[in-house]
């Protein structure tokens, strides 16, 4: 069976139907997991204090809200280049999800970084880029609702996608791109002395597995949504026609 | 229960409350307006039915 038969809406519906209840347990059990063993059972950070607590919600946070962003894009070049109508409600479902994570990701950073750079905000390249992010979002959002036509507000919403694409990668590679501002760089590596302590490692990955699948189980959701009230609003126009 | 949070107490709560508070917030209105549609669309379908 090719991936394309699941843009078939009924095919899509059956299958997300199925696979929902899993990723929203799976989101449920992971998050409280994290969070209970970030927030309750790990140390303080010798130089950051409890404030290390916060990584649990930023990081995930940030992932999600850059890979949102690009999954967005992949929705969308899927609707401009083979007209898969479930391929752009995927990519309006992710949005305020997506713009939710980015707002988290914000208000956690700037929380954290007052204690600890002395300032709540900075004009450092990868903050700049993040804040951007979330003004895409927000117009992406907007655009979506202020054109009546879907196919129309699907073509303009995914030019619009691509665009802002180039402010998701800035916000994750803008610490190397630019040497330079208060952001540090990836707490996350390959590498065992650049990452951070395996007792902060272990919940942290429970903790984005858990908003990686709230996530998943978000769009899913809200996709199955779009696909009925879009059905829905057929229904009334047929209806206001007879 | 409470972790000893020490001098940053208030910045960590605060950073949990607000971002819990967002996660419920988003949930909950993906979940009320999934059970808008769905009503709405049953009602519809079975309006034309009858």
């Amino acid at each position: 069976m090719s991936l394309w038969e699941y843009a078939n809406p009924v095919r899509f519906m059956a299958l997300s139907g199925r696979v929902l209840p899993w990723l929203a347990w799976g989101a449920g059990l992971c998050i409280a997991a994290g969070l209970f063993w970030g927030f309750f059972l790990t140390p303080e950070d010798y130089r950051q204090g409890s404030t290390v607590k916060i990584i649990y919600l930023h990081v995930p946070a940030a992932l999600v809200a850059i890979n949102g962003w690009l999954a967005m894009l992949v929705a969308s070049l899927i609707w401009l280049v083979r007209r898969h109508h479930v391929s752009a409600l995927v990519a309006r479902a992710a949005a305020p999800v997506g713009m939710v994570m980015t707002v988290i990701a914000l208000a956690t950073g700037a929380i954290w970084g007052q204690p600890m750079w002395g300032t709540w905000w900075a004009w450092d390249p990868r903050l700049t880029s993040f804040l951007i992010l979330f003004l895409f979002y927000l117009g992406y959002i907007a655009l979506w609702s202020a054109i009546e036509e879907p196919e129309t507000a699907a073509d303009l919403t995914g030019v619009l996608c691509l665009v802002g694409s180039v402010f998701a990668i800035l916000s994750r590679y803008a610490v190397n791109f630019w040497n330079q501002g208060l952001h540090q760089g990836a707490s996350l590596s390959l590498d065992a002395k650049e990452n951070v302590a395996d007792v902060f490692w272990w919940p942290l990955l429970v903790s984005m597995a858990g908003f990686v699948m709230l996530f998943l189980a978000l769009v899913l959701a809200r996709t199955r949504t779009e696909i009925r009230a879009r059905r829905l609003h057929v229904l009334r126009l047929r209806e206001r026609m007879e | 229960m409470m972790p000893e949070l020490g001098k940053y107490a208030a910045e960590v709560t605060l950073a949990y409350g607000v971002s819990l508070c967002l996660l419920a917030a988003l949930v909950a209105a993906t979940v009320l307006r999934s059970r808008r549609v769905r009503r709405d669309l049953r009602e519809m379908e079975k309006r034309r039915e009858d």
